[in-house]
């Protein structure tokens, strides 16, 4: 038994942190956030060339092969810096193709993915408050050789910079009818519209299928349940979002100490004052804490997947209970200063209202845990 | 990472596993046996090394592998197994302490008796006026030919009242600093001048008497019992042998104690209707769950970095705040679910469950005051892992 990153995972931690703090540190992070398309085309392609971008894609297809427990230090790593890309949405298109493509769908769309030609993110939510699979309720009708899609996805990750979208749909009112397809962005009567967000490091919005027309060859063919898959990526996405957020509380927690050691008030650093450390030292409990669950939960993505479900919703939970708590108490630990925009902590306290419902909120997840426990 | 035994691992589980299916009776014929089956217990498990598994194979322990020592807890916890020997402080630290600052001669007169669990050493830290900041303790030894002269006292010495040794910290320099002028004693607790009084905990039960105040009066204390070099004493303190911390046996009492609370959700109601449909109650359960769990994948953590010899310091001061925590919200929240129930003291048709809930409602101060307040373990952490200045 061994819980720590190998020699390898370290040496592409500070390979990372080396990439980001040089390319895209905090001032960059802002111009890029405030750019039209939200992220940096040039940075994404030198990502990819770096490898980044197909850690988990198999090799023959132009990826590393690695597992979901290498793509957490890739995800903490932007994380902590908090890159505005389309990271999070390709992490999960790419587990979608890996999870449920046949060979000629992973072969016409996991190169791409891997070489950051094309940019996919997931589409699978109709009520913004809902994971359940009896809640996607867009169906595909026949329409000749293939399916037509008509409605509305909600909480797209990324829906302008995306090339594609892996739609979540039925076949019919069944669990195994629950299916997933590729619509390429260009499709007719696809469109797709980001709204503002308070944390503009993130782009979300809406996928319109205006009488979309889907081949059978876009339809993925996954497992026998389509339920399966779709609730596979959901916890995988729910994995990705706090692997996200253990980088961005030990961020925020680093700028709150440092500015508890500089700043002075009665002759003394505020963060001599136990008012002060406490909360700092419960921020690094909670951090430490969630991080673990993250790290059981992706180990058990490739080695137990029949834990997944239940380390996903334990450390999601965890992890936005602590993130949102992490978020309010290190803006008030700034005092007066962590009003302003000047300071980089209200970027990360942002960022804590962003990652709260993305797959699934504390309440939600802490339910199915019950649920899961049998009561 | 890698949460699947290795092969040598595994070997070790099955020899484990092998042995209680043979050794262990059931709790319902244990309980027939009555007192008589822990020595024979004890003597069985001695012999496989496994008392004092942590100890160096040279003074009598089992030379076992922070893993292996962990599989073995866990095998044991699994089992519902009695702990391995009596002697708990003399196994934890006392015998340690002699292992890496006592001579030979100490070693072969106490080590063998802690390991046959013939002995039952209690600890001499604190002290009225010394609690967090025990290096300012006081209680005084003056060096009187080859003897020490004891004065002064001890306080919440555990089990004092039964022990047969006092493990204990004496000032022998009131003229240095602080941390320097301090030396570790052996005391015999039959010695003269000593008197063991009774503290009182209010929460009854087997809570009851479990500390003391010990008085020392002119106790003379031969030199040959000082453990290390005068003025050693604090180090001795700060020293630990590496030894297994992974919390696991904290972490299996949450959650066995979190199925009970279930059980009791299921049985109880809140607010006039079932306790389990009530949302607040299900969330707080389940985040009891993932507290509990975070605190085992801690205690995984911390296990990879002491077996890689990493500095592992604080990993005790998160463990130690999530079990203070667990312990004080899951004992309220029973208390919560028992309703009308919950003020009944005792084992009555009253109080329900035999009065067990409420005994954990007043009994959590042992765990979370003993070894550093949260406060204490907060500043600890602070200072440690993030780097703020002392108070």
């Amino acid at each position: 038994m061994n819980f720590g990153f190998t020699q390898e995972q370290e040496e592409l931690r500070s390979q990372l942190r080396r990439f980001l703090d040089e390319r895209a540190p905090m001032g960059e992070v802002r111009r890029i956030s405030e750019t039209e398309e939200g992220f940096c085309r040039a940075l994404w392609k030198e990502m990819a060339e770096l490898g980044f971008l197909g850690l988990t894609i198999p090799e023959a297809l132009g990826g590393s092969g690695l597992a979901w427990v290498d793509l957490v230090v890739l995800l903490e790593e932007t994380g902590r810096s908090l890159l505005p890309s389309p990271l999070l949405s390709h992490t999960l298109a790419s587990a979608a193709l890996i999870q449920a493509g046949n060979e000629a769908q992973q072969q016409q769309w996991l190169p791409r993915l891997a070489d950051g030609s094309s940019i996919g993110t997931l589409a699978f939510l109709e009520d913004s408050d809902s994971l359940a699979a009896e809640n996607i309720k867009l169906i595909g009708q026949p329409d000749g050789a293939g399916l037509r899609l008509a409605g509305q996805k909600c909480c797209v990750m990324d829906p302008e910079a995306a090339d594609f979208f892996v739609v979540a749909f039925r076949r019919g009112e069944g669990e195994r009818d629950l299916r997933l397809a590729i619509v390429e962005a260009d499709a007719p009567g696809v469109s797709a519209q980001a709204f503002p967000m308070i944390d503009a490091t993130k782009r979300m919005g809406n996928l319109e299928l205006d009488d979309v027309h889907i081949s059978e060859e876009a339809i993925l063919s996954g497992s026998a349940s389509g339920a399966s898959d779709f609730e596979r990526l959901l916890d995988a996405g729910a994995l990705a979002v706090a692997a996200e957020m253990g980088g961005a509380v030990d961020e925020a927690l680093r700028i709150t100490v440092d500015y508890a050691k500089q700043r002075i008030q009665f002759d003394r650093p505020i963060g001599q004052y136990q008012g002060v450390k406490h909360p700092l030292a419960e921020m690094y409990v909670d951090a430490e804490s969630f991080k673990s669950l993250v790290y059981y939960g992706a180990w058990c993505f490739d080695n137990r997947p029949d834990e997944l479900p239940r380390y996903a919703s334990l450390a999601k939970a965890y992890a936005t209970e602590a993130f949102v708590r992490t978020g309010i108490d290190s803006i008030q630990l700034h005092g007066a200063m962590g009003f302003t925009t000047a300071q980089d902590i209200q970027l990360y306290f942002k960022r804590s209202k962003w990652a709260r419902p993305m797959f699934g909120d504390a309440a939600t997840h802490y339910e199915r845990i019950v649920a899961m426990r049998g009561h | 990472m890698d949460f699947d035994l290795t092969a040598d691992e595994k070997r070790f589980r099955d020899e484990v596993r092998a042995f209680l299916a043979e050794h262990l009776p059931s709790v319902e014929e244990r309980s027939k046996i009555g007192p008589a089956f822990f020595p024979e217990w004890w003597r069985k498990i001695r012999e496989k090394r496994w008392v004092g598994f942590d100890w160096p194979k040279e003074c009598g322990g089992g030379g076992g592998t922070i893993m292996e020592q962990y599989v073995l807890k866990q095998e044991m916890l699994a089992a519902r197994a009695p702990g391995l020997g009596r002697d708990y402080t003399g196994l934890g630290w006392v015998g340690p302490a002699i292992i890496q600052f006592g001579n030979d001669e100490q070693k072969a007169r106490y080590l063998p008796d802690i390991l046959d669990s013939k002995s039952a050493w209690c600890t001499g830290y604190s002290e009225p006026g010394v609690g967090s900041d025990l290096a300012a303790l006081e209680c005084r030894a003056v060096l009187d030919g080859d003897e020490y002269v004891v004065n002064g006292q001890k306080t919440w010495t555990s089990m004092a009242h039964t022990g047969t040794g006092l493990y204990c910290m004496v000032r022998t320099d009131p003229d240095v600093p602080k941390h320097d002028g301090i030396s570790c004693l052996l005391i015999e607790l039959s010695s003269p001048g000593i008197e063991v009084r009774p503290i009182e905990s209010f929460a009854g039960d087997h809570f009851a008497h479990l500390y003391n105040d010990v008085f020392f009066r002119d106790v003379r204390v031969p030199v040959a019992n000082r453990v290390g070099e005068e003025g050693e004493g604090w180090e001795i303190i700060c020293s630990a042998l590496q030894r297994e911390r992974s919390g696991i046996a904290e972490v299996n009492r949450h959650h066995e104690a979190l199925e009970r609370l279930f059980k009791l959700a299921a049985q109880s109601s809140m607010a006039g209707r079932p306790a389990l449909e009530n949302a607040e109650l299900r969330r707080r359960l389940a985040a009891f769950d993932a507290r509990i769990e975070a605190a085992r994948l801690n205690g995984l953590r911390s296990l990879t970095r002491q077996v890689h010899g990493e500095n592992t310091q604080s990993d005790s001061s998160i463990n130690k705040l999530h079990n203070c925590n667990l312990l004080v919200e899951m004992a309220e929240t029973a208390m919560e679910l028992l309703g009308g129930a919950s003020p009944y003291t005792g084992d009555t048709e009253a109080s329900l469950y035999k009065g067990r809930w409420q005994i954990g409602a007043l009994g959590w101060p042992t765990t979370v005051i003993g070894g550093g307040t949260p406060n204490v373990q907060k500043n600890i952490i602070a200072e440690r892992m993030l780097g703020l200045p002392k108070d």
